[in-house]
Parts: C-alpha cells; sequence; structure tokens
C-alpha cells in the first residue's frame, strides 16, 4: 500500500432516539476508502449502509448522535462546523441519491442547479460554468446537453435525471463519490447504463465510488471490494471476487444462496434465510445475526464477535472457524 | 423440438384455463389541447393452463400490469376476448362477474397497502369467506382461517393482531393467505416480491411454488426481475410498449431466446457472481422505453434495436413461430445462439 486512503471510518456508531428506546444505525464501523476504488457495501433496509454513508457528509438527522471518527485527509469530519464542512461536500466528496426526483429542485432548471456547484466551490463565471456543465452532460450521455440544460426535472425520464444528478455529483471533479442505490428505481436496461457510466467515469477521472446497494448482482457486476452490512455492523469485506468464491460470514453465505440467477439452470428450491431482520430498537447482546444463523455456536448469543483479518484484506465479525458450505449442500 | 406453438402451453390437455385473445387496453389522455389515444396494450394473446405460471416481463411502461389489470376487470378493455370456464371475463357483469371474481385472485406488490390497517388479520382473512361463502358456519370459517394461516407459515397467535406489527415478509404471507382462502384457480402475481428484502424473497419466493404445486395453482406472475422469472416461471412472455415480442418456455427463453428485445434484457439483468458477470458479452441497450404516445412505426422496438433494418420501420412483425419461441421480429433466425 502506498498512499493513506483518503478516507478513514474508526468506530463509527449512529445512534438516534427513538419511541422504543435508542436505535443503533451504525455500530461500530471501520472502513477505508482508497483512491480511486469501487467499493461497493451491500446490506438489506435496516442495515445502516445509508447512514453510514449520510454520516459522512453530515447529513444525520440533527437529533443523531455520532461517535467515532470520520477522517478525510488530515480532517476530522465530525462535529465539523458547517462551513468546513461545506468545503468538502459537493466538493471533494458528493453523493448521488437513489431517487433523483426528490433530490433535484423540482423548481430550477437542470442548468442551474449543475452549475450552482461550480459558483459555489470554484468561483467560475457564469458562462464558464455553463460551459462545464455542457460537457459534463455529455459525458454523461446527455444528448443535445445544451437544450437539457433549460429544461425542468419533470420533463426528463427518469434515467436522464439520474444522469443528470451523476454529473452534478461529478462536475467539481471529487476525490470520493458516494451513490446510494443510484439505480434501484431505473428499470434493469437503464440500470445497467448507468453502473456502466460510473465504470467509465471511475476509469477516466480516478474518482473513488462508494455503491451502496441491497442488490449483490450489481456489486458483482462494478465493485473491487465489498463490505457486507448487517444490522448496523460489517459482517464481512473482501475483494469482490474473494467474496464471491470464498464467502467466510455466514450471512454472506446465506444471501448468496438466496437469490435466483439468470445464468443458471432452475433449482427447484431457494435457499433461504429463516425469521426476519432483527428489531433494531432490541438487538441481541452477542451476533445480531445468530438467531437465523445455522452456524450459531453457544457463545453467539452473548459476545459479539470483531471484526478480524483472516487473509490478507479479507476480514470478517464470525466466531465460526474455517470453512461454510452447508447452505451450498442443502440448495443443491 | 415441440409440435404445440408455445402460445399454448405444451402439457394442453383439456384446453387452457384461460385463453387471452388480441386484448387492447386504450386510454383516453389529454394532449396539448385537446385528446390523444394511447395504446397501453396492443392486440395481446396468450393461454395459461391449469397449474402453470406464465410469467410476464417488460421494462416500466410495457403493458404488464394493464393487461393484469384489465383481466381482473381493475381497468376497462377496449377490444379482445378473455375466455375463463367458457365465459369472456372481459363481458360479465353482475352476479356473474361476482362468481367469476372467486376464482380469479391477485396479489399486489405492497402488502402492507393492501391490508386493511384497522382490522386484524383473522378478520381480513374471513371476509373473503363471509362474502363468497356466507352460508358457512362461524366455526368452519375459523377452521378454514387457521389451515389457510399455518399453509403460509404463519400460527394462531398471529390472527389477532394488526397489519401494522407485521414486517413486509409476514405481510405478503398474509395477503397470499388472503388470495387463497376463497380456493382460487388463478392468481395474478403483480411484482409480488419487488418490495421485500433480499432473504425474505427467497422465502416468499418458494412459498408461492409450494402453494402452486399443491393447489394446482394457475399463476400469472408480473415481474421485472428476469431471476426471479426463471425461478418461478414455466413459460414467458416479454412485452414492449404494449405489444408481445417473445413468447417461449422458460428453459427456451433463457438459453436461447429470439427477440433482440428478450437478449438485451436478459443481459442487463445483474449476475451476482463477478467471475460470470465479468466475462458475459453485454449488448447494451441505447436509451429508454417511448412514450405510449409516439410509438414507433412498424416495430415498435426498432428505435432501440441494435439490428434494426429499413423494413423494421414499415411492417409491424408478426407474432410467429421461429425455432421454439413464438417471436415477433423480422430477424429473429439470425438470433440463434
Amino acid at each position: 500500500m502506498s498512499a493513506p486512503p483518503p478516507l478513514r471510518i474508526r468506530g463509527l456508531s449512529v445512534g438516534y432516539p427513538s419511541d422504543h428506546g435508542p436505535i443503533q444505525a451504525v455500530r461500530e464501523v471501520d472502513l477505508d476508502v482508497a483512491a480511486g476504488e469501487f467499493l461497493g457495501i451491500v446490506g438489506e433496509s435496516g442495515s445502516g449502509k445509508t447512514q453510514l454513508l449520510l454520516s459522512i457528509l453530515g447529513l444525520s438527522a440533527p437529533r443523531a448522535e455520532l461517535c467515532g471518527s470520520i477522517r478525510y485527509r488530515e480532517q476530522e469530519l465530525i462535529k465539523l462546523e458547517v462551513a468546513a464542512l461545506n468545503q468538502v461536500r459537493g466538493n471533494r466528496i458528493s453523493m448521488v441519491f437513489q431517487d433523483p426526483m426528490t433530490a433535484l429542485n423540482p423548481y430550477l432548471r437542470v442548468g442551474r442547479q449543475i452549475t450552482e456547484v461550480l459558483q459555489v466551490h470554484r468561483n467560475v463565471s457564469i458562462r464558464e460554468a455553463e460551459r462545464r456543465a455542457i460537457e459534463m452532460l455529455e459525458s454523461v450521455r446527455i444528448p443535445d446537453a445544451a437544450r437539457r440544460l433549460r429544461q425542468y426535472p419533470h420533463e426528463l425520464s427518469g434515467g436522464m435525471r439520474q444522469r443528470v444528478m451523476i454529473a452534478m455529483a461529478l462536475i467539481a471533479e471529487p476525490e470520493i463519490l458516494l451513490a446510494d442505490e443510484p439505480s434501484t428505481a431505473l428499470d434493469v436496461t437503464v440500470q445497467a447504463q448507468i453502473l456502466s457510466l460510473f465504470q467509465e467515469l471511475r476509469a477516466r477521472t480516478g474518482t473513488a465510488i462508494v455503491l451502496v446497494t441491497h442488490d449483490l448482482g450489481v456489486i458483482a457486476e462494478v465493485a473491487d471490494r465489498v463490505a457486507v452490512m448487517y444490522a448496523g455492523r460489517i459482517m464481512e469485506q473482501a475483494p469482490v471476487h474473494e467474496l464471491f468464491a470464498h464467502p467466510r460470514h455466514p450471512y454472506t453465505e446465506a444471501l448468496q444462496q438466496s437469490i435466483p440467477r439468470i445464468d443458471a439452470p432452475r433449482s427447484t428450491r431457494l435457499a433461504s434465510i429463516g425469521g426476519t431482520p432483527p428489531n433494531p430498537a432490541a438487538l441481541p447482546a452477542g451476533c445480531a445475526f445468530a438467531p437465523r444463523c445455522i452456524y450459531r455456536l453457544p457463545i453467539c448469543d452473548s459476545v459479539a464477535p470483531p471484526l478480524l483479518e483472516i487473509r490478507p484484506e479479507h476480514w470478517k465479525a464470525c466466531h465460526h472457524e474455517g470453512e461454510l458450505g452447508k447452505l451450498r449442500g442443502e440448495a443443491a | 423440438m415441440s409440435s404445440a406453438p408455445p402460445i399454448t402451453p405444451a402439457q394442453a390437455g383439456a384446453g387452457p384455463l384461460l385463453a387471452v385473445r388480441d386484448l387492447s387496453v386504450n386510454y383516453r389522455v389529454a394532449y396539448r389541447r385537446g385528446h390523444a389515444l394511447l395504446h397501453a396494450v396492443n392486440a395481446v394473446s396468450f393461454d395459461l393452463a391449469r397449474g402453470e405460471t406464465l410469467g410476464l416481463v417488460g421494462e416500466s411502461g410495457s403493458g404488464k400490469s394493464t393487461i393484469a389489470r384489465a383481466l381482473l376487470r381493475l381497468v376497462p378493455a377496449t377490444s379482445g376476448v378473455a375466455l375463463f370456464h367458457g365465459s369472456d371475463l372481459l363481458q360479465l357483469s353482475g352476479g356473474r362477474l361476482h362468481t367469476m371474481r372467486r376464482r380469479l385472485q391477485l396479489i399486489f406488490q405492497d402488502p402492507l397497502a393492501s391490508l386493511d390497517p384497522r382490522m386484524n388479520i383473522g378478520d381480513i382473512l374471513d371476509e373473503p369467506l363471509r362474502v363468497f361463502e356466507p352460508q358457512l358456519p362461524r366455526p368452519q370459517r375459523l377452521q378454514r382461517v387457521l389451515a389457510v394461516t399455518r399453509a403460509v407459515g404463519l400460527g394462531s397467535e398471529h390472527l389477532h393482531r394488526f397489519a401494522h406489527e407485521f414486517s413486509g415478509g409476514q405481510a405478503q404471507r398474509i395477503v397470499i393467505a388472503r388470495a387463497l382462502i376463497i380456493e382460487p384457480e388463478l392468481i395474478v402475481c403483480d411484482e409480488p416480491l419487488s418490495s421485500l428484502d433480499v432473504s425474505i424473497k427467497s422465502q416468499i419466493s418458494n412459498l408461492l411454488k409450494d402453494l402452486q404445486r399443491q393447489l394446482q395453482l394457475s399463476l400469472l406472475f408480473i415481474s421485472h426481475d428476469l431471476a426471479a422469472v426463471r425461478f418461478s416461471c414455466d413459460r414467458v412472455l416479454v412485452l414492449y410498449l404494449g405489444r408481445v415480442m417473445e413468447i417461449a418456455g422458460c428453459d427456451v427463453l433463457f438459453r436461447a431466446c429470439r427477440h433482440p428485445y428478450t437478449r438485451a434484457l436478459i443481459s442487463a439483468a445483474p449476475i451476482p457472481d463477478p467471475v460470470a458477470a465479468r466475462a458475459r458479452r453485454r449488448v447494451p441497450l441505447e436509451g429508454e422505453i417511448p412514450s405510449p404516445l409516439f410509438a414507433p412505426s412498424g416495430c415498435v422496438f426498432r428505435t432501440r434495436c441494435p439490428m434494426a433494418i429499413e423494413r423494421c420501420a414499415s411492417e409491424i412483425p408478426l407474432l410467429r413461430q421461429v425455432g421454439d419461441s413464438l417471436v415477433a421480429c423480422h430477424r429473429a433466425e439470425e438470433l440463434a445462439s
């Protein structure tokens, strides 16, 4: 490893007060984002993946309590004052949200929303900003870009709006792009277009991309490295090929075995994960996955396993030693 | 090679349970200062056998939900015939429509939105029996409710609870139970898995498949998720802008599809395996589905089709048999894999 990673998250917890007691949305997460990498974070709803992304940009709800550390280069982002945070977000680290229709301002023309980023962060003239905005729209493959700049979000299709969001996020040439389920609301054909656009932009600009999704298929298509989240914790983290070929956490294995594939002969049954995800206001004392785990040991109910490096760059948080494979036998 | 054309299922013995011919649904929509005609579904024909699962796939705006809604008489069909037990579903009214409805049930995407928040689960499951079998005494109704609750993997302790106390997966089990309790023959499932989490999706997929086999149900399975369709369906119908592009048996379709649109859909679907996903040759589809108000002339897919030729703009391709598929494409022969 040469340069230190630009983004280092250590011991991050994000909690909220609620009627049913405090909710821990993110629990003691350690995560690095290396320069230019494509990191995938996969998890189901309630796993804390979106809360993790939001906390990086200081976008957690006002009553959220954050502990731990989020360092971007030399700067600690937690509890940073807004003015200083605004120097980072939209500029060095930017974000693409799941639903572009609610993330774009319906009252403003697309051009104004894109150029605003440059005017805030780069102090360029309006004409220069517009020239750059047209270039940017062309690079996200929006045809007839000059005309699109004068349109409002409702005049664009869903895929087109998501391209505008990506153009906005990339126009200041950020070092890190955070993307929260950017293709989930889109049709599969448009999803494939957006994913290949991400890959192309990453290759061209060297921007690191952190993509959050519930879809292991999306991860397999684009990510270099994967973190699997469950109930606010990272359960496993590994390079993408290693994770898919040798999952070492029972939850990763179960996820992988429970999704049908279009490229394999049809099976009669899918392996399934029994039970339901835990209530975030009443998490078990030990491993949060233990109640649904087929490899469960007595210790799992009382002690939460720490995230340990079991092979170079392969981390898991599980008491079970050695290989998995029970599910594979069952599904076959 | 099978001799029966795949518009009808392979094992058709005593004729299909449902035979749809030339179903069209048009909407009049405000456009500029007047009106325009939107062709949501355009001359769609298919058969559904007893005990068969037929998948309807296509992007949003392809008309898959509209077909389901027209069959269930939730939107009026403009023309066409849907024969079910010898009578045309699209023409029934009054008492005969009511009688027919108990044989047809539906399951929507969002289970929590399809359960009355003020009724407990016992009452929700009991209601179809009160409507369709009013002569049944209460203890027998309760027995039926308990039996169906167990069949979907829930217990009697759930009957006194309300919808909001359940997770999405459990709520979908309740919706399935409610559809099953009056013993329908055909269930229309409109994106039944889409709102569920990955770990719950497989539970519900397995449950639907088991119940379908045990009860010999016919399912119309609407989904944008091709992998789920491959797991759940016997045959697949591919729609684009309200028209049928291809109909084929599930294994044939995923092994050797004959329509460029089917090929594009399959190649866009993510594969949860980085080696396979990155090795395959992609056939990327440019642009997005056009507005059905301005459907292209000739073949509606031609504006995004990598294989389009001049003929495609002037001549609407008819659905015809090529190999083991029924396909509407002038160049289907060239697409053998």
